[in-house]
């Protein structure tokens, strides 16, 4: 007996991110967004979330945008009630609506941040971890003597919304990241009830070879072929002279 | 005569061997990059992702999608690898970076950093701040041995806010080379013509020579 299964039946791809949000955004949702600073965020998503303006966000994100740009965009709209994230310096906008008591913010250690979405998409109620033992990380939380060395309880992250982008990915949703871009985005993926993925290049099913997919299709709700992005550079630092 | 900044990082440079991961931190940390000899074999670990950080790229290498853990622009060497940030902070967390080199606000007599934040002063974040310093297999500090005013900054016990527990291996300042003891500071090294007494002065608690 023959049978075969899949390509997966068609039905993740979407024209634009206007119709691939439209029917996602809603006031007192928790998203999630990919992105070191402002390198690798979903530019488009990001756009189209300012421009729709759904109210009372939980954003989380390493840095929850920078000077004035990326998720920025969503504070200056008075767009978010909390962030959770690991860094705040270098965005003014979070940093001044945080003083005036209007976001709230919690910060983690970074691999601490990782780590619980990453808890959150594998199906995990939460993890020990040395990481801020003895600290005001610790304040609330259970400690326990695990291993010769105090670790803190920390719980799973979940969203409603996950948005990513990747350099490449298939109309199944596998795809691959650039370089550093890589950072959060496809732990985000598997953490969130809806993960949208906007990618710089599309390709057909079985173009990515399966040893080259960092993020399974498995993760990936929608996808929106978006091959242009701004890409800011937020410290162009570069050395004298060219290329041998 | 006290160390300048650039002599601190060539001692701070000093502290690692071939074939060592490193990671280090923003600011004077990065620069210790500038002082490890080519063709030693040590692998920069970037927390964003990137084990094999180069050296900043020239105009036309620019990627905007490959950066350090400050956001500039850097390149990535043969034999580089990248991976998500789980990944990394589990390299970090998990021991497997060898040496980690960390700017600090103070440190106390039994290993304790403070090096993330100042009551009162606008809060920027931990980042991979708690991260590096809990995890890292050994753990070099750079920072100025006091303030301007002669307040120490080795001290006897933290006056700010914790980054991590019992986690500082080895402070260099401009006066010279400290191990924590438990109950106070080794002096490794001592900049020229600075005294025992001089760095006495200066410190927050028992200083052996």
């Amino acid at each position: 007996m023959t049978y075969v299964i899949g390509p997966p039946a068609p039905g993740k791809l979407y024209p634009s991110v206007e119709v691939a949000l439209a029917d996602l955004l809603r006031d007192g949702m928790r998203l999630m967004s990919g992105g070191f600073g402002l390198s690798g965020i979903a530019e488009a998503c990001i756009d189209e979330i300012a421009r729709r303006g759904p109210r009372d966000l939980t954003v989380i994100s390493n840095n929850c945008g920078n000077q004035g740009q990326g998720l920025a965009v969503l504070l200056q709209k008075k767009l978010v009630r909390a962030v959770i994230c690991s860094y705040v310096g270098g965005n003014p906008d979070l940093a001044e609506q945080y003083l005036a008591g209007t976001v709230a913010v919690e910060l983690n250690p970074q691999g601490t941040f990782a780590e619980r979405i990453r808890a959150g998409g594998a199906g995990l109620g939460g993890f020990f971890t040395p990481v801020g033992a003895g600290t005001v990380v610790a304040e609330g939380k259970e400690s326990r003597m695990l291993d010769g060395k105090l670790q803190i309880f920390e719980t799973p992250l979940r969203a409603d919304l996950t948005i990513i982008r990747a350099q490449v990915a298939d109309r199944f949703g596998n795809a691959r990241f650039h370089r550093t871009a890589r950072n959060f985005s496809p732990l985000m993926a598997t953490a969130a009830t809806e993960t949208v993925l906007e990618a710089d290049t599309l390709v057909d099913v079985g173009a990515i070879d399966p040893d080259d997919v960092h993020l399974p299709g498995i993760y990936v709700d929608r996808i929106v072929h978006v091959p242009r992005h701004r890409d800011v550079i937020e410290f162009r630092t570069t050395r004298p002279g060219s290329q041998p | 005569m006290s160390w300048s900044r650039e002599q601190m990082i060539r001692r701070a440079a000093a502290e690692v061997r071939p074939g060592m991961i490193v990671n280090l931190g923003i600011g004077m940390p990065t620069e210790v990059a500038n002082e490890i000899a080519p063709g030693a074999g040590v692998m920069l670990q970037s927390e964003n992702g990137l084990l094999g950080m180069g050296p900043y790229p020239y105009d036309e290498q620019v990627d905007p999608l490959l950066i350090n853990a400050g956001k500039q622009t850097v390149t990535a060497v043969a034999g580089a690898s990248t991976f998500d940030s789980a990944a990394s902070f589990a390299m970090i967390r998990g021991g497997h970076v060898d040496l980690a080199i960390l700017g600090g606000l103070e440190v106390a007599a039994n290993g304790d950093l403070a090096n993330w934040t100042v009551p009162g002063k606008l809060i920027t974040g931990m980042g991979g701040a708690m991260d590096l310093a809990a995890g890292a297999r050994r753990l070099l500090v750079l920072q100025s041995h006091a303030s301007k005013d002669g307040k120490p900054k080795l001290v006897a016990k933290l006056t700010l806010p914790l980054t991590a527990l019992g986690c500082v291996d080895r402070v260099i300042t401009e006066l010279g080379v400290f191990d924590p003891t438990g109950d106070g500071f080794r002096c490794v090294e001592r900049a020229a013509d600075v005294t025992e007494d001089q760095v006495r002065a200066l410190t927050g608690a028992p200083v052996a020579f």
